[in-house]
């Protein structure tokens, strides 16, 4: 089930899809029962906990390089959510169809008593960017599965929508606290949120008395990205230059207008280039060196020579 | 015995009367913890409204000459403004 041009859109403009509960409840199930540790397995302290699952072999070690179809057991529940058709389609949209693993991780959030003999430690996390400086225009998505619901007070994953193209060096960013338009994952039980791996994020604090598990998945294209979504539904006027600022409240194109609409917390300088980053991120993947929005990139182009 | 409380703000542009987008406290007198991802709401909307409240400016972003190949490159938030309040242990502030 290939995403559409809208979503595409909505992904190279803010940086995520979000699939709310598309994965039923018995793998959802099946995935916690695995991670349950035994009453007297269970440790006291967060690092002992995540020792113990490791020590386990519940998650396999996987090499990065691996292709994607060879990483987990067939019938395993993580094999079961990868193959989805919502979340299988969205995969091959954005990476194509035969990816590679770079690596997986269990994020466990403590609640509050599991910090009593070191309150300090009880804190979110700060704001960051995963791996490290990476300057490139192929992207890798990271799979953040959410096996129960999160409710608000669970801390969800904090990301800020349109940080993806922000060129940064992973925790360099940490002095951040908080930014205009910035999100909490709060969603039911089986959710799954497919980000550019460019995206600034963060978990947030655990402030319920239940321990909230994430597994994250990053995968990598060895294709190129283009028109791997479904793209039958772009129309013409998509590829047509419309008037900008001196308009009669003329409709634009609503894939163009899902790629330039702005977040909050853009500066008015670099909103502008945000946009061009998206037009340029877009032009690769139609494949249209020549495609542009608003005049922004055929304007700087402009070089008579 | 003082203490430094620093007030980060992030704003739309160079001009201090700008609006705010990012915020960061840190308390050296320890009354108030803040982390990342505590608040929906800036405590100001302008770094004008936080000069107006006591807030002492130490530190502004400068305007830095663009790259040449690097133009349109997008990284930090670029109008950062660091502020102070110096506080006594016993909880008043000296700057109000």
């Amino acid at each position: 089930m290939l995403i559409n041009s809208m979503d595409m859109a909505h992904f190279v403009a803010r940086g995520f899809l979000r699939l709310d509960a598309v994965v039923p409840r018995e793998i959802n199930q099946a995935f916690l029962a695995a991670l349950n540790l035994l009453e007297a397995d269970r440790q006291a302290l967060p690092a002992s906990h995540l020792s113990k699952l490791m020590e386990l072999e519940i998650i396999p070690e996987v090499p990065p390089g691996t292709k994607l179809e060879k990483v987990y057991v067939t019938g395993s529940p993580l094999d079961r959510m990868l193959k989805l058709p919502e979340v299988s389609g969205a995969i091959e949209s954005l990476i194509g169809k035969d990816p590679v693993f770079d690596h997986h991780f269990l994020h466990l959030a403590f609640p509050e008593a599991a910090f009593k003999n070191n309150p300090e430690r009880h804190v979110s996390q700060h704001l960051h960017q995963d791996s490290t400086i990476d300057p490139r225009k192929t992207f890798d998505i990271q799979v953040f599965y959410f096996p129960h619901a999160v409710t608000a007070v669970m801390g969800g994953t904090r990301f800020l929508p349109g940080s993806h193209f922000r060129i940064v060096s992973e925790a360099a960013i940490s002095r951040y606290q908080n930014i205009l338009g910035q999100e909490s994952v709060v969603c039911p039980a089986g959710s799954v949120l497919i980000m550019h791996m460019g995206m600034w994020h963060g978990a947030g604090l655990n402030q319920s008395e239940h321990l909230r598990t994430l597994f994250k998945i990053r995968l990598c294209p060895t294709e190129h990205q283009e028109r791997l979504w479904d793209c039958t539904d772009l129309t013409q006027d998509h590829f047509r230059q419309h008037p900008t600022f001196w308009t009669r409240n003329q409709k634009k194109d609503p894939v163009q207008q899902v790629l330039m609409k702005q977040e909050p917390w853009y500066e008015a300088d670099t909103g502008r280039l945000e946009l061009m980053n998206r037009i340029r991120c877009w032009r690769l993947l139609l494949g249209d060196a020549g495609f542009d929005i608003d005049y922004w990139l055929t304007r700087i182009e402009n070089e008579i020579k | 015995m003082e203490r430094q409380k620093v007030l980060v703000l992030y704003l739309t542009s160079s001009a201090l009367d700008a609006r705010v987008i990012g915020w960061a406290q840190y308390d050296g007198s320890n009354q108030q913890k803040h982390m990342a991802g505590d608040s929906q709401t800036p405590p100001y909307t302008s770094g004008l409204e936080a000069l107006q409240d006591g807030w002492r400016l130490i530190q502004a972003s400068p305007l830095l000459s663009h790259t040449p190949g690097s133009e349109f490159k997008t990284d930090y938030l670029k109008y950062e403004f660091f502020f102070e309040k110096l506080v006594s242990v016993n909880g008043s502030a000296n700057a109000d």
